[in-house]
């Protein structure tokens, strides 16, 4: 296993600039998200440091040595593609054992064959070997997906967004699985995605990517707790942050379109004229004797807790309730908002420290 | 169709099929087409009927007017064909009709009074043209595909402009450009040869075999090559182990259309050869014979010209409608 | 609006049964959810309702009129594909004015419908480009304005979400449930997503393997599923099933821990598991056991998710069972620290060990 260090990797492609001064480093055994839209730069990254792309500027390192002039066989990663990565003419069996039967490693056969059945255990496919990888289940093809990169024992794992194509039930499954995988084997991960919940869940560490630039690296709760941009606030949490735009007067902070104030101690020490304020609708509360009056403008049940879409003047603000309501819409009711985790930022999307 | 949207068919349906398609009208629609396609494939093979017919035909049956569609089979097409033949005199007529010993053949051209000389030139033709074809199909295919492979995976400068300059040369009408190639073939001395036809045929397949590779290749993801790289293959090996199996319907294609160029290619064949590399497409229709043309053996000639490609587009078939439809749907 | 019926509805491939025979009845304005795994049926059915696919048996009527051997045009139904289905050498107005087009509307009746539409979905800064440069949320408004601006009878989805990023997925949902209590149109929607179905379903059907589970509104699926797969299928992470031993009013867990059942629940226990093992299945979900020092059960940290607002610990009840507990973020739990929980007894459930069905319980609030 290693450690991997990205320094100020630059990459374009003719007109577009995916990866601007990219840089992070991941501990050995580390499990690192990369998370970020559709089109962030992510899949790039990955390609860089596995070899397939060659960056315009910076180095990749492994355990501090640069490794930009191996070719991808010779760095010894294994990359996880999100479909298109199972051999569909061959069986399971053949697809684990390509990895293995690569003219770079000279595997004996009798090698071959415990190390796949091993593999196939520590994946509950066994049973499934002798098929052929076309009549194999969405979860199951991942399974052997992520089976083909195991066997190798590589020093880095490379992961595409491999939970992608999987129903939402499976996704949820093969995410615990994954971790507690990694967690065993302590294995080096960087994996890629666009779900926050799977990086809030499953990374020790998380980038957030976006248009080819980092803007935040933490851990979980720095990434939730201290959001370092609107971006990163709007894109963590669901459901998504109320950001509402605000400002000062005479010490008491008034939230644009709304009846919303807050007698607030901030206000006294040099706000911008004009700011945003970030609310995590856990933190907007009905309550029949709330400060605030709005109307409820959609209700969601998810059984477990309700969203609530509550129209307060011009704003709509989500609020997150445990459980069932017996609320309706249109409902006129009162609010209060919860001060302890307030997130403010600066007009340009940056965050303000309090 | 009121009562069919009452009571649906009649039986139930356990196929994947919208409900526009079960309808009364549809089935006939189905059926209209079905027998449409029928009737023009017949009305297409009525040229090739008349060819087989005519190869089994007497000389006089082969040149009646009308023309005549029950006959009795004859062999003087196909003797024709394969012997050369004379005329023999009275004397020898004669003398001929008495003996016993003649072998089929020989028989066969006493009817119309000839004796057979000894085998044609049609079977080495045949040899040249199986020769040629192959080997320019051969390297058409495999220089091909590795071109094609290398515009699709690599980024190339000026990779667009050279794919349209090999799609250009297509552009060409082949016959502009036999007198200059005639005079380059004789100064170079690789007029009548098989080198030079091979050669030629090569570089004209090689300009449609690069063009339709690659729309395969382009359809195989590069992820599997790319997984491989990771893994520890070299390109090569990635390239035989993965590339090859998945585009063997797409070679397939591409190797019957080369083939089937190169083998019923005409002009340069006929300008380019002499005695020794001659093929057979040239040398069916100057089949003349003594008297005017011999029907005959043109279509006999013809016939046993068409079964070997039609043998590999049959062998094919399943490869070459796979290969035809591939590149249409983009997900 | 209409109203949908399917009587007995079934469709076969060969031998394989792909949707069994299934009765649904949605009413007026009702949006109803067809919600499980891939492959159990539910994208099959809806192309049945639509036409894009015959019935093997049964009937389906839309509006009292029995429709299903009727053309797919002839139903006034607009079908929402998962993948946009936009024609890409049109501009978004075109897309959207197109089916109106087709049908040979007048040129102002057109511009007013196509007005209307955009103003809802609120699109219209993209009339004028091509959807080849949209974002995948924009490319899905448009064509949720291209199906609108018919105004048909009922609205079919297939997973329209599908193939949006999650955070977009999250808007998307929103607006299209907005919409639907805007317009009140009859909407079937296809998805496996059962977030999705909660938010936005006035009723949804759960489907697994051909098969109907079960069809209850959000509340009455997530509190009282009818089986095993529906309580394993709803909510992230589905309910906790332990197989547990049910005597004389108490349920032995693994581990040494003892749950005490309420009155309410004995006599449909002793019922259910005359002549049995004394083998059940107690369910329950992480946010009915609450983690407290005081807690009667307990159980080892495995794991410990952080899910933004809350934290999801996995705890072990005893080397195999492995129960999830919600919990919020004030305490930490570390792993292979021991962990006490109490279960609401209120909201627990119980499954039959061979059948797999809900026992239910006699009491006046069920």
């Amino acid at each position: 296993m290693t450690n991997v260090v990205l320094q100020n990797i630059t990459k374009r492609f003719r007109t577009v600039t995916a990866l601007k001064d990219v840089s992070f480093s991941i501990k050995d055994g580390e499990f690192f998200v990369l998370l970020g839209p559709t089109g962030a730069g992510k899949t790039t990254t990955l390609r860089v440091i596995a070899g397939l792309t060659r960056q315009d500027e910076g180095s990749v390192l492994f355990d501090e040595e640069p490794i930009d002039n191996l070719t991808p066989a010779d760095r010894d990663v294994a990359f996880v593609f999100q479909q298109y990565s199972l051999y569909p003419t061959m069986t399971v069996f053949d697809n684990l054992a390509f990895p293995l039967r690569s003219p770079m490693r000279k595997t004996p056969e009798p090698e071959i064959r415990t190390r796949v059945e091993q593999t196939a255990e520590k994946l509950r496919i066994e049973h499934l070997l002798e098929r052929k990888t076309a009549h194999l289940s969405g979860g199951e093809m991942q399974r052997v997906t992520i089976g083909r990169a195991i066997v190798r024992d590589p020093r880095l794992f490379l992961m595409d967004e491999p939970l992608s194509n999987l129903d939402a039930k499976l996704r949820e499954a093969l995410r615990v699985e994954l971790k507690h995988l990694q967690k065993t084997q302590g294995s080096t991960t960087l994996f890629v995605t666009h779900d926050q919940i799977e990086a809030l869940t499953m990374g020790d560490l998380i980038a957030v990517l976006n248009r080819g630039r980092i803007l935040q690296i933490g851990t979980p709760e720095d990434i939730y707790d201290r959001p370092a941009t609107t971006f990163v606030a709007t894109l963590v949490g669901t459901p998504r942050i109320n950001m509402l735009k605000a400002n000062c007067e005479n010490s008491t902070l008034y939230v644009t379109g709304s009846t919303i104030r807050l007698p607030i101690p901030i206000c006294e020490e040099g706000m911008p004229p004009s700011f945003l304020l970030g609310l995590r609708p856990e933190d907007v509360q009905p309550h029949s004797g709330g400060e605030f009056p709005g109307e409820i403008a959609l209700i969601e049940p998810l059984g477990v807790e309700t969203i609530l879409h509550i129209k307060s003047g011009e704003q709509t603000l989500l609020s997150l309730i445990p459980g069932l309501t017996d609320l309706r819409m249109g409902d006129q009711v009162r609010f209060n908002i919860i001060r302890e985790r307030l997130h403010y930022f600066r007009q340009d999307g940056t965050r303000i420290s309090v | 169709m009121a009562s069919f949207a009452e009571t649906g068919p009649g039986s139930p349906v356990v196929e994947s099929i919208r409900v526009d398609q079960v309808t009364p009208r549809a089935k006939t629609g189905l059926w209209a087409r079905l027998i449409g396609a029928v009737v023009i494939a017949a009305i297409m093979l009525i040229p090739v009927a008349w060819m087989t017919m005519t190869a089994i035909k007497s000389r006089p049956d082969a040149v009646a007017s009308p023309p005549k569609v029950f006959f009795v089979p004859s062999l003087d097409g196909f003797i024709g064909l394969f012997a050369d033949r004379s005329q023999l005199g009275p004397a020898e007529l004669a003398e001929y009709q008495q003996r016993t010993d003649l072998s089929l053949w020989e028989e066969q051209a006493l009817v119309r009074g000839m004796k057979i000389l000894g085998p044609s030139q049609f079977v080495g033709r045949l040899r040249n043209s199986l020769i040629i074809s192959s080997a320019s199909t051969v390297l058409a295919v495999t220089m091909g595909l590795l071109a094609a492979y290398a515009f699709s995976r690599y980024e190339i400068p000026g990779k667009g402009d050279l794919l349209f300059f090999i799609l250009s040369t297509r552009m060409l009408p082949a016959v502009v450009v036999t007198i200059p190639i005639f005079l380059m073939y004789r100064a170079v001395g690789l007029y009548d040869t098989h080198i030079g036809m091979i050669l030629l045929y090569t570089a004209f397949n090689l300009s449609f075999s690069v063009w339709l590779l690659k729309g395969f290749i382009d359809e195989i993801p590069k992820e599997y090559e790319e997984a491989a790289l990771v893994d520890g293959y070299s390109r090569l090996q990635a390239f035989r182990k993965i590339v090859l199996p998945q585009a063997v319907t797409g070679i397939a294609a591409t190797a019957v259309f080369c083939l089937i160029f190169a083998w019923n290619e005409y002009a340069f064949a006929l300008m380019l050869t002499g005695d020794k590399a001659r093929t057979a497409p040239p040398s069916i229709p100057s089949m003349l014979g003594v008297g005017g043309i011999e029907w005959g053996s043109i279509a006999a000639g013809s016939l046993l010209f068409l079964i070997p490609v039609v043998i590999v587009t049959f062998a094919l078939r399943r490869y070459l409608l796979r290969g035809v439809t591939f590149g249409a749907i983009r997900q | 609006m209409a109203e949908i019926e399917l009587r007995q509805v079934e469709k076969k491939f060969g031998d394989l049964h792909a949707v069994k025979p299934m009765d649904l009845t949605i009413n007026h304005g009702e949006f109803v959810v067809l919600l499980g795994p891939s492959g159990c049926g539910k994208t099959t059915t809806l192309r049945m309702i639509s036409g894009l696919e015959t019935v093997t048996g049964g009937t389906i009527w839309l509006n009292g009129r029995n429709v299903t051997w009727r053309h797919p045009s002839e139903r006034d139904i607009a079908f929402v594909f998962q993948f946009y289905a936009l024609y890409p050498h049109l501009t978004v107005r075109q897309n959207i004015a197109f089916p109106l087009e087709s049908q040979g509307e007048s040129r102002e009746t057109i511009e007013q419908r196509v007005k209307e539409v955009v103003d809802l979905l609120r699109i219209g800064h993209l009339l004028n480009l091509r959807p080849g440069s949209l974002s995948g949320g924009d490319q899905q408004r448009v064509a949720l304005a291209r199906a609108l601006v018919r105004r048909p009878e009922a609205f079919l989805m297939d997973e329209p979400l599908g193939s949006l990023d999650a955070e977009f997925r999250e808007t998307m949902r929103a607006e299209i449930k907005r919409l639907h209590i805007e317009q009140h149109a009859t909407t079937v929607y296809v998805t496996h997503d059962q977030i999705e179905a909660l938010a936005m379903g006035d009723r949804i059907v759960v489907m697994s393997d051909a098969v109907v589970q079960q069809i209850g509104t959000p509340a009455e699926v997530y509190h009282k599923p009818a089986n095993l797969f529906v309580a394993r299928f709803i909510g992230s992470p589905g309910m906790n099933l332990v197989t547990v031993q049910y005597v004389d009013g108490v349920v032995s867990m693994p581990g040494t821990n003892k749950l005490a059942v309420p009155p309410d629940w004995r006599g449909a226990l002793d019922e259910a598991l005359v002549g049995g093992s004394g083998e059940v299945i107690v369910g329950f979900r992480p946010e009915a056991a609450l983690a407290s020092e005081h807690g009667t059960l307990v159980g080892q940290v495995y794991a410990s998710d952080m899910h933004g607002a809350y934290t999801m610990l996995h705890v072990n009840l005893n080397e195999y069972d492995i129960v999830h507990v919600r919990s919020d973020r004030l305490v930490s739990f570390p792993i292979g620290t021991p962990v006490h929980f109490d279960i609401n007894p209120d909201m627990v459930r119980f499954f039959d060990l061979k059948t797999e069905m809900a026992i239910t319980r006699r009491s006046a609030s069920d």
